[in-house]
């Protein structure tokens, strides 16, 4: 009986258990030489069979070996549930099940704290959907055709001036500006949020910009797409689609030595730029890339040597929300001849409103976006701790802070736009719309894009290896055969499949409330089923 | 549906006028009110055009709170109309006990006062009225403003018109401009307050239709001037609007229709003044309206307007004829009041265009 040790980790403690059908299998190894993580190996076992080899029937019983596939007890390569074996085989023979009785979580924290990517997996909690739109237009003001009457669907992105402080003055009886107002852009409402060159594969990377490229020029759709904290290709930041970018600084300011070097080189302005202060899947972390992932161009991009890239929990050198107007948003205004309109992005916070109070006060009318991005955001890298207890729900933050901004008549000010979580169920036009009609000037959305591209992570455990250097879908992985997986016109093609039918959705939903323009704090549109969800935001209530 | 009308002429005439516009229009059970505001008086205020006129109506405990507070605030009475009202049994009305019109001088320190500085003191005692009316439950301030009579009530505007005695064209209630509208706005409770037209500061508006983007403009213009206020009808946005574009902001009339229904992105890039239009789309968002709607409004300085939502979702037609050009949702109302007027005239605005008749009867239209 004492053969047995209480520590030893078998199958049964490990989070996903690989399901192999021996009778279907061909043992052509496929799937081991898919799995990135050596969750399986081949293997024989002896088994006790009922075998007949002569011509005529006659069973007999006996002891044999056979091959196998066998899953890898460790926790080191446990199984993430990816799924690529199953995808591989041409068989059906094999998959990975999900082991509700998993001690993994509890014994996987002998080398420390456990580092993963992907999303939150205890608050994936969905506010969105105890949200209806539910004021649809009968009668008296009709419900519009989605397909044949226009839409305008533009958000501001940039510093919006009350209409007292406009720089007019009246010239022949018509309004003329005298001076530059801060610049506004008007992009579509759905922001490709930041993940680095680094973060993802240079490939996967350039999917995303490929299909931001051509939404912009071939469908008309002004998509704008954040670089991420790791700088950016020089012959992009050369080129004329740089004005499709929101460049990010964030405390590492990796990739900015390339982007100031490139500034006299520059065709374009980018569309942007964006200080990150904080991310809604770690907030109080900064970034992180883990040295596995740091291959040589991302060190030629960042400029480091081949290490983990730990970024610092905030901004050097800032310690108010005062001065972080003064230095970062004064001098990155400047470095572009305040053409380019400079955001800020913070994780959602029991604060979030005092620092969007704040920056509605800024005297100088420099920041332009305020980015939250909540609890339910994607990251590359994070400490599950933060992961799964830190943070704070997007939805009702971006509401506070709508409504704060109503409260000192400066709403649209500064444009809100709301991240963290958007998309999850797949359905992105409904969670875009109802954000919108709750504040948001818009959304950004980033792990739902690389699902798009093949991801195949969730918030209930599946894969979130996005730290590993070791992405089953070649993704978020510098390994060059890794990298290989992923299609890139493919990836690109689904994306813009994605958000050309995002746009007919969303207009499926402005038509029945009457509205050819974004409704922007139409908090009246919605309804929701749950009391305390329609309190918290200033819904009706129904049921 | 509500109906909106209004008459402006060269030639001072009876409110008959404006229900004879009106009552073509009805359909089926839809009479719940009548209102009208009335610019440019003759008859019995010819004398006291200057006068800020108070239109009110109230019990008469409330009567007496707004004598007071007059009195204690230095306004001097200098002429009164209290309608004797033709109460014969059967009418479909819902009265207050009292209508006042009442002319007040200003506070004697305030007679020399420039009129910006009177504007303003007319406002705040109209709202001062008004919340203490209010508050009391004991009645409605409409309007105090020199010139300008209001009348609102609930009930068939018919037995309105006959209770107020405005058939009888007795000459004692005349004026050279009409805005007028049928029916109660139905989206929240039938209130006096929110029966267009709308006043504030020679500012007169009703609409037609339904803004869907009601929300978002009260909670813009509930910050922008103390004289955004009640919001009982979603019809308020559009004067307040007009007021905050033409009075506070002083711009030309024609970016009103800029404000409201601006022109779609891709349309302002390829204009030659696209900085300013962008700008003010930016700046004003909150200030667009959505859905289906007709505005017709007075200024201050007599000009009356119209226009629609931006996919024209509802009708408007204006006509004209040598002394007289009046603005209706639908034609059988011009076709009664001025059936031989030349209707290849007749101007239906389109969803883009802005319609102004000036004090000559000359009528300006212009697209945005």
């Amino acid at each position: 009986m004492e053969a047995v040790k209480s520590q030893d980790i078998c199958k049964a403690d490990l989070k996903w258990n690989i399901e192999h059908i021996m009778e279907r299998c061909t043992m052509c190894g496929s799937c081991i030489s898919t799995c990135t993580i050596g969750a399986i190996k081949a293997g024989v076992i002896r088994v006790d069979k009922t075998f007949s080899d002569d011509i005529k029937p006659n069973p007999r019983r006996t002891h044999r070996t056979i091959p196998v596939i066998k899953q890898v007890n460790t926790i080191a390569n446990a199984c993430i549930g990816c799924g690529m074996c199953a995808k591989v085989c041409p068989n059906n023979a094999i998959r990975p099940v999900r082991n509700l009785d998993s001690r993994q979580t509890l014994l996987s924290r002998d080398a420390g704290p456990i580092k993963r990517g992907g999303r939150t997996n205890l608050n994936a909690q969905r506010t969105l959907d105890h949200i209806i739109v539910g004021r649809i237009s009968q009668m008296t003001d009709p419900s519009l055709d989605s397909i044949r009457h226009t839409f305008d669907i533009r958000s501001p992105f940039g510093r919006v001036l009350p209409a007292t402080e406009l720089p007019f003055s009246l010239k022949d009886g018509k309004l003329v500006m005298v001076h530059k107002a801060p610049p506004v852009r008007s992009i579509y409402p759905l922001i490709f949020s930041d993940m680095s060159i680094g973060a993802l594969s240079t490939r996967a990377w350039e999917a995303v910009s490929m299909a931001v490229a051509y939404l912009n020029e071939k469908c008309g759709l002004p998509v704008r797409m954040s670089s991420g904290e790791g700088g950016m290709p020089s012959r992009l930041l050369e080129s004329e689609q740089l004005k499709y970018m929101i460049l990010q600084i964030a405390s590492g300011h990796f990739g900015w030595n390339r982007i100031i070097k490139a500034m006299p080189r520059m065709k374009a302005d980018p569309a942007g730029v964006l200080i990150k202060i904080g991310q809604g899947a770690k907030p109080g972390d900064g970034g992180l890339l883990q040295a596995a992932k740091v291959a040589e161009h991302v060190q030629a991009i960042r400029g480091v040597p081949k290490a983990t890239l730990s970024s610092p929990p905030n901004h050097q050198g800032l310690y108010s929300i005062e001065e972080s107007v003064q230095k970062m948003h004064l001098s990155l205004n400047a470095a572009f001849g305040f053409r380019v309109p400079v955001a800020i992005k913070c994780a959602a916070s029991a604060t979030s409103v005092s620092v969007y109070n704040n920056l509605l006060r800024d005297p100088y009318k420099i920041c332009g976006g305020f980015f939250i991005d909540g609890i339910q955001g994607g990251t590359g890298a994070a400490n599950e701790i933060s992961l799964d207890h830190t943070g704070h729900p997007i939805v009702s933050k971006i509401r506070d802070c709508y409504l704060a901004a109503v409260k000192q008549g400066l709403q649209g000010q500064i444009p809100l736009y709301g991240g963290g979580g958007i998309g999850m169920t797949g359905n992105a036009a409904a969670d875009a719309f109802k954000m919108i009609c709750l504040g948001a000037n818009g959304v950004f959305v980033g792990k739902m894009l690389i699902q798009l591209l093949g991801c195949v992570g969730n918030e209930e455990g599946r894969c979130n290896a996005c730290n590993t250097g070791k992405c089953p879908t070649g993704i978020c992985t510098q390994d060059p055969r890794l990298v290989k997986r992923l299609d890139v016109d493919r990836g690109a093609q689904k994306i813009v499949d994605y958000v050309l039918t995002f746009d007919k959705e969303l207009r499926k939903l402005m038509a029945p409330i009457g509205n050819s323009t974004l409704p922007v704090g139409r908090s009246d549109a919605l309804v929701s089923t749950d009391k305390a969800i329609a309190e918290q935001l200033g819904l009706q209530y129904v049921c | 549906m509500c109906r909106i009308g209004s008459i402006k002429s060269k030639v001072a005439f009876s409110p008959s006028k404006a229900l004879y516009l009106m009552l073509p229009q009805q359909e089926g059970h839809d009479n719940s009110g009548f209102a009208m505001v009335m610019q440019d008086l003759y008859g019995i205020f010819t004398p006291y055009k200057d006068k800020p006129l108070l239109s009110l109506a109230c019990t008469q405990r409330g009567a007496q709170m707004v004598e007071d507070f007059m009195d204690s605030h230095n306004f001097e009475q200098v002429a009164e109309w209290i309608p004797v009202p033709n109460n014969q049994p059967g009418l479909d009305i819902k009265a207050m006990p009292y209508y006042i019109f009442r002319n007040y001088d200003y506070p004697e320190y305030y007679r020399d006062k420039p009129m910006s500085e009177k504007e303003e003191l007319l406002l705040n005692v109209r709202l001062k009225l008004r919340e203490i009316l209010e508050a009391a439950g004991e009645g409605y301030v409409y309007s105090f403003w020199p010139d300008v009579l209001t009348l609102k009530e609930i009930g068939d505007p018919r037995d309105i018109a006959t209770y107020f005695r405005l058939w009888d064209d007795n000459g004692c209630l005349m004026a050279k401009s009409i805005v007028v509208q049928c029916r109660q706005n139905t989206n929240y409770d039938i209130v006096r307050y929110a029966a267009h037209p709308f006043f504030l500061q020679g500012y007169t508006l009703c609409a037609n239709g339904e803004n869907t983007f009601y929300t978002k403009n009260k909670e813009f213009q509930k910050s922008l001037h103390r004289g955004y206020v009640g919001f009982e009808s979603d019809s308020q946005n559009f004067l307040y609007t007009l007021h905050y574009v033409l009075h506070e902001l002083k711009w030309p009339i024609k970016y009103y229709k800029h404000v409201i229904t601006p022109l779609p992105f891709a349309e302002i890039d390829q204009r030659e003044d696209k900085d300013v239009l962008k700008a003010i789309r930016q700046s004003l968002a909150n200030l667009e309206i959505n859905g289906p709607n007709t505005i017709i409004a007075n200024l201050p300085d007599g000009r009356m307007l119209t226009c629609c939502d931006s996919k024209k979702l509802r009708p408007v037609v204006v006509g004209q004829t040598d002394d007289t050009v009046a603005i209706s949702s639908e034609v059988c109302g011009l076709n009664e009041i001025m059936p031989d007027r030349d209707m290849s005239k007749d101007i239906y605005p389109n969803e883009r265009e802005v319609v102004v008749i000036d004090n000559d009867l000359e009528v300006q239209r212009w697209k945005q």
